[in-house]
């Protein structure tokens, strides 16, 4: 469901570009709103959300898909945690439908979905692997990479079953906002890849929001 | 008792309703589910038994086949490009990996709370603690659990993306998983998160092992798409030099 923000940028506390291929790796504490900008429009933030206060508990795309009982992420969509406990909603949605169903793209996928010798080029699970090595603070390592949201991303399924990749549906400018339940640990890779016609075989970047809680 | 019964070409059993079980399944054997009384339900998961952070992943398996649903020819992947398991027969037709599992607060909402103190045997498990146990037992944590298959469940979706439980397997529906790789199989019988029934659901399942034919050149799984071909690709680049010697 399309719904516009009401807060202003001028009273954020930070605001971050991420280009294309870097991740975005930082704690909101509950309470706070983050947004999460496609400022070139059909861009793919792979977003991964941990409890700050117990890694182990992370954010669940099957617990979420289950709870709601539907597969596209919008406005009024409770994410939950692989203990199937609340941890971020979106308040707020100009695009309409977010991905959960896609996954990240890995060297090792690529190589399935595109050639066995692309192994080399840059993917999201690559940004992640490099972003818990080089934060080792968080206290995460590979098993607790898991199942992402792709957030401005449109991966239809049909009624037979199919699985689409369709056109975006998001634009220059179009956002979603979320509210955190628990502190969390925002995990983002923005998208590198450079194989699939959803960008136009161009990454663009991304710009993440944050305002204290009101 | 024979010497001979300790190598067995085969192994036929029945894993109860709400139980779990893990093995693991050597390169080129297969697993045959049956559902014996139809309206079952079977929770699994992979890992790779060398490297056990090398797992199942459902969003690899559904886009590079370009799939929401799971039947005959398609190939089931771990994180690392691998192919894990084939399908390589189904009677059903569509098995779901999106929905996961169920949580003991599900269970007890939608059936009541029964104990294995006062009910036994006959106590309702769920999903997430049957794959608990059974993780447990070779060191991995819920962290490592993923996205899991649910064999014998149809969920479909609208064009909205409301999802639900829209068909069940019925009485010796069938599925057969070839496995291309040394496995670590993990599985329960546990209800179908979306199941509404008006009792929990108590089903059966029977697991057939046995030695898979080798992969033919014109195998429905292996020539279902490009995608396939490298997966299976990727699998003999992982074995390779497994049968060489120096001689």
């Amino acid at each position: 469901m399309i719904k516009e923000s009401a807060l202003n940028l001028e009273d954020s506390r930070s605001r971050s570009k991420v280009n294309a291929g870097d991740y975005f790796f930082q704690t909101i504490t509950a309470g706070e709103t983050f947004r999460i900008v496609d400022l070139e429009g059909n861009q793919a933030a792979d977003t991964l959300f941990y409890n700050a206060r117990d890694p182990s508990e992370r954010y669940s795309a099957s617990d979420t898909i289950r709870e709601q009982a539907a597969l596209y992420l919008t406005t009024g969509s409770m994410l939950k945690t692989n203990l199937n406990r609340d941890l971020i909603k979106i308040v707020a949605d100009t695009c309409g439908r977010h991905d959960t169903v896609g996954g990240a793209c890995s060297t090792e996928s690529n190589t399935v979905r595109y050639d066995l010798e692309k192994r080399c080029m840059h993917a999201c699970r690559d940004s992640w692997m490099l972003a818990i090595a080089e934060h080792e603070e968080y206290g995460l390592a590979k098993e607790d990479i898991g199942h992402n949201i792709n957030f401005f991303m449109n991966v239809p399924v049909t009624p037979d079953g199919q699985l689409q990749f369709a056109d975006g549906v998001s634009a220059p400018g179009k956002y979603v906002e979320l509210i955190a339940i628990m502190d969390t640990i925002v995990l983002i890779s923005n998208c590198p890849q450079l194989n699939n016609p959803c960008n136009a075989y161009n990454p663009t970047p991304i710009e993440v929001v944050v305002w204290a809680a009101a | 008792m024979s010497t001979q019964n300790l190598f067995p070409e085969d192994y036929k059993t029945i894993l109860a309703p709400g139980s779990h079980w893990s093995l693991t399944v050597r390169k080129g054997m297969q697993i045959k589910l049956t559902d014996l009384e139809g309206g079952g339900n079977v929770g699994m998961l992979f890992f790779n038994p060398t490297f056990l952070s090398e797992k199942y992943n459902a969003p690899d398996t559904l886009k590079s086949q370009h799939t929401f649903k799971l039947t005959k020819g398609h190939c089931l992947y771990s994180d690392m490009g691998r192919v894990f398991a084939s399908i390589i027969e189904d009677t059903f037709g569509w098995h779901e990996t999106v929905c996961g599992n169920s949580h003991s607060e599900h269970i007890q909402s939608r059936w009541g709370e029964k104990h294995y103190q006062s009910q036994r045997n006959d106590w309702l498990q769920n999903g997430f603690d049957a794959f608990l146990v059974e993780l447990t037992k070779y060191r991995l944590k819920k962290q490592d659990l993923a996205a899991n298959l649910n064999f014998f469940s149809e969920v479909s979706s609208d064009p909205d993306g409301k999802l639900q439980l829209s068909r069940q397997s019925k009485k010796n529906d069938s599925i057969t998983l070839r496995f291309e790789m040394d496995t670590l199989v993990v599985m329960h019988t546990c209800p179908h998160p979306l199941s509404t029934e008006a009792d929990y659901p108590q089903k059966p399942v029977q697991i057939y092992l046995e030695k898979a034919k080798p992969v033919a050149p014109d195998d429905i799984c292996f020539n279902l798409c490009d995608e396939n071909r490298r997966g299976f690709h990727n699998n003999a680049l992982y074995h390779l030099g497994m049968n060489s010697s120096y001689d």
